[in-house]
C-alpha cells in the first residue's frame, strides 16, 4: 500500500481539506465559544477567548423563555409530523396510480407535476397568498401544513424509480387471490417503498425545519412562531446581546445537524437521487 | 385475471380515489396560484380592496422601465460571479475526495453540512462573523495587523453583495461537490485506470477522460447555479434588508417588496412573470445544450 509511505501529494491535499474544514467551521465555533459567557466576561473578553465555564448554560435558559423557543420547538414539530404523514401518504399513493395503471389523463397528470416544478415556489406567493387567505387558512397552523404537504416532482421521481423496482408479479399473486388493490397498496407498495420513504422524510423533516419564508408570510401571530421566524422576532430585539444570540442560533441550528449526523446516508440518497433526474 | 369486470372498476375508483387530494393541492396551491398571477399581473391591485381595474400592459411596462429594478436584479450577477466560482471548488473537492483518502466521508459530511443548516440562523452567524466592530472576521483582521481591511461589510455598498455571495458559496458548495461526487464514482474505473496505463499522468486523466464523462453533471450543476441565483432572496431580506441603501436588493427582494411592502399586487406579479419567464428561458437553453451533448 502507498500510504504506508509518506507522500507529499497526500499531506497537500489534506491541508486544502483541513483549510476548507476550518472556513466551515469557523463561524459555529465563535458562536459556541461566546454562548457560555456572561454578559460581563463577554464585554471584556476576546470573541476568540474560551468560556470561563462551559456549564454556563444561562443564556440558552434566558434564549428559552425570551424567544419561547419551547413553543416554537413544539409549532415545528407539530407542522413537520402533520406535513411528512400526509406528504408520504399522498405521495406513495399518487406514485402507485402513476407507476402501476395506465389510464386516459395519465400523461396529463404527470405533465402537470413537471410544469409545476419549473414555477420556482417563491414567485408565486404574491398570488399563493390570496388563496390562502380566501381559505381562512391565514394566520392558522394549517397555512403551513397544507403548502407543505403537495408532492414535489423530486419525490415523485424517487418513488417511480423504487416502485419500478417491485416486481409486478407480486401484484398479479395477489390479485389471483383475490386481495383489493387498495390491499395491494397497504400491504405490498407501502411497505416496500420504506427505503424511498425513509430518504423522503428525512428530506421533508429538514425542508420544513429550515423553511423561513412560508411561516413568515402566512403565520405572523406570536403563537404560531416556529423555529426560523422566532429567531427573526428575537434579532431584531435582541441583536446586539451577542451571547444571547449566539445561544439562540445554536439552538435553532443544532437539532437539524444532529438529524443529518444521524442520518446522512438518507441525505445524500435523497440529494443525489433529485439531482440527477 | 381473475375476476376481470371486478378489478376494472376497482382501478378506476382507485384512481379517482388516490389521486383526487393531491391534484385538488396540485390545482389549489400551484396551478392556480400561476394561473392568477398572469391574470393579476395585467390589473392594478392593492391586494385587499374588491376593485381590481385592467391595467394591459402597463406593469409590464412599469417593470421594464423602473431602474431600480434592473439595478437589484444586476446584484444577482455578483451572485452568480460567486456561484461559478462555487461550482469549480465543489468539483475541485469532489475530485480530491474521489480518490482512496483517510477520512474522506469526514470530510464529505462536515464539507456538505451549511446546506442542511438553517438558512436563518446561517444568516444571523455570519453577522457575527462580519460584524464591523465584535465580529471575529474583522477582529481577526486587526489582530494580524491588517487594520485598513477590516470595513464595515454589510455597509459598504461595493462590498454588501460579495460578503453575501461569499455567505451563499459557504452554503452551497457541498451540494454542488455531493453531486460531482455521485457523477465522478459512476464514471467506469477501467477507462481511468486504461488511461494511466497508456502514460496519462493525473491532470490528464481529468482533463481528458473524467471531467468528459462528466459534462452532462457539470451543465446540470451550473444550470441549478444560474437559477439559484435568479431566486436569491432570504440572506439579503433577513441580513441586510436591501440596504444600505438598496446596494443589496435582488430581483426577488424588490418583488415582495413591491406586493407586501407597497402593496402594488399588480406589478409585483408582472415582476414574478418575468422572473418565471427568465427561469423557464434558461431551462429550455439548457435543455438544447444538453441535446446538443446527447446527439
Amino acid at each position: 500500500m502507498k500510504t504506508a509511505r509518506f507522500s507529499p501529494y497526500l499531506a497537500v491535499k489534506h491541508l486544502i481539506l483541513w483549510v476548507a474544514v476550518a472556513v466551515i467551521v469557523f463561524p459555529p465555533y465563535i458562536l459556541v465559544l461566546n454562548a457560555f459567557k456572561s454578559k460581563e466576561e463577554f464585554s471584556q473578553t476576546s470573541v476568540f477567548k474560551l468560556p470561563h465555564d462551559f456549564l454556563n448554560f444561562e443564556n440558552f435558559s434566558s434564549v428559552i423563555t425570551r424567544a419561547h423557543l419551547d413553543r416554537a420547538y413544539l409549532n415545528t414539530l407539530i407542522i413537520i409530523v402533520v406535513a411528512v404523514i400526509g406528504n408520504v401518504a399522498l405521495g406513495t399513493m399518487v406514485a402507485y396510480i402513476l407507476g402501476r395503471f395506465e389510464f386516459k389523463l395519465k400523461k396529463l397528470v404527470m405533465g402537470a407535476y413537471i410544469a409545476v416544478s419549473f414555477i420556482p415556489t417563491i414567485t408565486t406567493q404574491v398570488a399563493t397568498f390570496t388563496v390562502v387567505k380566501n381559505l381562512h387558512l391565514y394566520n392558522t397552523i394549517w397555512a403551513a401544513i397544507v403548502l407543505h404537504l403537495s408532492t414535489s416532482v423530486l419525490q415523485l421521481f424517487i418513488y417511480l424509480q423504487f416502485l419500478r423496482n417491485i416486481p409486478r408479479e407480486l401484484d398479479e399473486a395477489a390479485m389471483m387471490e383475490g386481495a383489493s388493490l387498495f390491499r395491494i397498496y397497504r400491504t405490498i407498495i407501502f411497505p416496500l417503498l420504506t427505503p424511498a420513504t425513509a430518504t423522503i422524510v428525512i428530506i421533508k423533516t429538514i425542508d420544513i425545519y429550515n423553511d423561513m419564508f412560508i411561516p413568515y408570510l402566512y403565520m405572523p401571530a406570536q403563537k404560531l412562531m416556529v423555529v426560523s421566524t422566532s429567531l427573526m422576532n428575537f434579532s431584531s430585539e435582541r441583536s446586539t446581546e451577542w451571547e444571547l444570540m449566539s445561544a439562540a442560533i445554536l439552538m435553532i441550528m443544532v437539532p437539524i445537524v444532529v438529524i443529518y449526523l444521524f442520518f446522512q446516508k438518507y441525505v445524500f440518497a435523497g440529494i443525489v437521487n433529485g439531482a440527477v433526474k | 385475471m381473475v375476476n376481470n369486470t371486478s378489478y376494472v372498476l376497482q382501478k378506476r375508483l382507485l384512481i379517482i380515489l388516490f389521486l383526487l387530494v393531491p391534484i385538488a393541492l396540485l390545482a389549489l396551491f400551484s396551478l392556480y396560484p400561476a394561473g392568477y398571477l398572469v391574470y393579476l399581473s395585467f390589473m392594478t391591485w392593492d391586494g385587499f380592496s374588491p376593485d381590481k381595474t385592467w391595467a394591459g400592459l402597463e406593469n409590464y411596462r412599469e417593470v421594464f422601465r423602473t431602474k431600480e429594478i434592473w439595478q437589484a436584479f444586476g446584484h444577482n450577477f455578483v451572485y452568480l460571479g460567486w456561484g461559478i466560482f462555487q461550482n469549480a471548488l465543489g468539483l475541485f473537492f469532489a475530485l480530491l475526495l474521489n480518490s482512496r483518502l483517510r477520512g474522506r466521508n469526514v470530510y464529505r459530511v462536515i464539507l456538505f453540512m451549511p446546506y442542511i443548516m438553517n438558512g436563518v440562523a446561517v444568516a444571523y452567524m455570519f453577522n457575527y462573523v462580519f460584524n464591523s466592530e465584535y465580529g471575529s472576521f474583522n477582529t481577526l483582521l486587526r489582530s494580524t495587523g491588517l487594520d485598513q481591511l477590516a470595513i464595515s461589510w454589510f455597509g459598504s455598498p461595493k462590498a454588501v453583495n460579495h460578503v453575501l455571495g461569499f455567505i451563499t458559496l459557504w452554503k452551497f458548495m457541498g451540494l454542488n461537490m455531493v453531486i460531482y461526487l455521485a457523477a465522478l464514482q459512476s464514471v467506469p474505473s477501467e477507462i481511468v485506470e486504461a488511461s494511466r496505463i497508456d502514460g496519462a499522468n493525473r491532470w490528464q486523466t481529468i482533463i481528458h477522460v473524467i471531467l468528459p464523462n462528466i459534462t452532462k453533471v457539470i451543465e446540470l450543476n451550473l444550470f441549478l447555479t444560474i437559477i439559484g441565483t435568479l431566486e436569491i432572496f432570504d440572506l439579503p431580506f433577513i441580513l441586510t434588508n436591501g440596504g444600505p441603501l438598496g446596494a443589496s436588493e435582488t430581483f426577488l427582494t424588490k418583488t415582495i417588496d413591491t406586493a407586501f411592502k407597497f402593496n402594488n399586487f399588480g406589478m409585483a406579479s408582472a415582476m414574478s412573470i418575468t422572473l418565471i419567464a427568465a427561469v423557464i428561458l434558461v431551462l429550455g437553453i439548457q435543455r438544447l445544450v444538453t441535446r446538443r451533448w446527447g446527439d
